[in-house]
């Protein structure tokens, strides 16, 4: 008789495992989760976040283990204090600022336009987006997605429209890893082969002081300007700092290596856990999707353009492809940029001449979503 | 007659396809260079004989160094 308790004890156990309360979102989210773990691994689709977002999405949708519980779930504490709290993000562009190297941007400073002009996608999409039914903050952080960037639209989803960080992450990372697909077509409808074939003048040198001074100054002028972009760019610029400084090489090795991986490490799991299945099966996210495709290339074209534009003003015209890697997707757009320059003329080596704008759409993203905070924030 | 190969661009050389001596005919690959984890061939400017190697695989070279001489 003193069984009974006994399997009453292991039947209330069966009751407490998450099957029963599993939905059919759930598990189409795990298939969603699953497709975007194959995509990085197979693929190597930016296997750095998509990786762990896949997996922080089959986390989100397990029920009854709370990952996500406001307050107790460890997947919310990551979320709560490395990206609510703004954290991840500006620390991932203290890593990318100890990487870049503003050489090729320093050396030809036209090329800023590129980097400029290239972020009108996120412009367009922006009010696109608004005009299809999404709130104003909805669309800058959907518009965010041209910018081609990972932690500025984190950043900014995160505070205006924290809804929606799951499917523009998603988006953004997804189209930065198929930059080499999107771009080319634009590209060949927009220039012609000789265009492609251009050869760039040899660029000046630059001297170690202007590439010193130029974190500093650019600090100062666009916290000045755009006093909303200062958490993303004073921890960009520190970080080029810190590299062209030359004397603290064991923080810029830190900030390019280990501080950088276990960020990165820290900024997916916690994105990919926010898309619950409530929240990211909804008619809403097919639209964000393909208006962050529209984004992407609308950035391209208007890159390409603007090249184009330049170069009627131009004694010695730059190649128009330069104006696709103001797109900043570092340095996927640079190296397209390159294929198809050299597909015109095998002897044309565009790369180096390509990280100017590529390094310059940075800045842009960062200062377009600056300019949504302060105006929408 | 003697032409330089130079670096286009600056990075790593990460194949070296002539020897000393090698006949050679412009546009043929000397070298590939690797930049931002993409692989890029550098070609020979003219035909004649290889006269000398000066970067070797494993080399990080900036862009204007000399590669190679062909004479």
């Amino acid at each position: 008789m003193t069984d009974i308790p006994m399997i009453e004890k292991l039947l209330s156990l069966t009751a407490t495992t998450g099957f029963l309360h599993l939905t059919p979102g759930m598990l189409i989210m795990w298939a969603i989760g699953i497709t975007l773990i194959y995509l990085a691994i197979a693929k190597e689709y930016e296997p750095l976040l998509l990786l762990p977002i896949g997996f922080g999405i089959l986390l989100a949708n397990l029920p009854l283990a709370d990952l996500m519980k406001p307050d107790e779930g460890l997947l919310w504490k990551f979320y709560h204090f490395g990206i609510q709290w703004e954290i991840i993000p500006p620390l991932i562009f203290l890593g990318l600022g100890a990487l870049t190297d503003f050489g090729p941007l320093l050396a030809r400073p036209s090329l800023i336009f590129l980097g400029a002009g290239a972020q009108a996608g996120v412009y367009f999409t922006f009010f696109f987006a608004h005009l299809m039914g999404f709130s104003i903050q909805e669309a800058a952080g959907i518009g965010i997605i041209g910018g081609a960037d990972g932690p500025t639209t984190i950043f900014l989803t995160t505070k205006l429209a924290p809804h929606l960080l799951g499917s523009c992450a998603v988006a953004a990372y997804s189209y930065m890893a198929l930059v080499p697909i999107i771009q080319p077509p634009i590209m060949k409808l927009l220039t012609t082969p000789e265009e492609r074939g251009i050869r760039m003048k040899k660029s000046r040198k630059v001297k170690p002081l202007e590439k010193l001074l130029f974190p500093i100054v650019s600090t100062l002028v666009i916290i000045l300007l755009v006093p909303a972009s200062a958490p993303l760019i004073s921890m960009f610029m520190i970080g080029n700092l810190f590299r062209e400084a030359k004397v603290v090489e064991r923080l810029t090795h830190a900030a390019q290596n280990e501080l950088l991986n276990i960020v990165t490490l820290f900024l997916g799991l916690p994105v990919g856990a926010t898309m619950n299945a409530e929240n990211f099966l909804q008619p809403r996210v097919i639209f964000i999707f393909c208006l962050g495709l529209f984004a992407f290339m609308i950035s391209t074209a208007t890159g390409l353009l603007l090249a184009k534009a330049m170069n009627l003003f131009l004694k010695d015209k730059i190649n128009p492809l330069l104006g696709a890697a103001g797109v900043s997707a570092v340095p996927m757009a640079a190296r397209v940029v390159h294929k198809m320059g050299a597909e015109a003329d095998k002897k044309n080596y565009l790369l180096m001449y390509a990280m100017g704008p590529n390094v310059a759409g940075v800045i842009g993203t960062v200062i377009a979503a600056g300019i949504f905070l302060t105006l929408l924030g | 007659m003697s032409e330089e190969i130079l670096a286009p661009l600056a990075g790593k050389i990460v194949k070296s396809l002539l020897k000393v001596g090698d006949k050679v005919e412009e546009d043929a690959e000397a070298f590939i260079v690797e930049a931002m984890k993409m692989e890029t061939p550098v070609y020979v400017p003219c035909d004649g004989t290889v006269q000398s190697i000066n970067a070797k695989v494993g080399d990080e070279v900036a862009e204007d160094d000399l590669l190679a001489v062909i004479e």
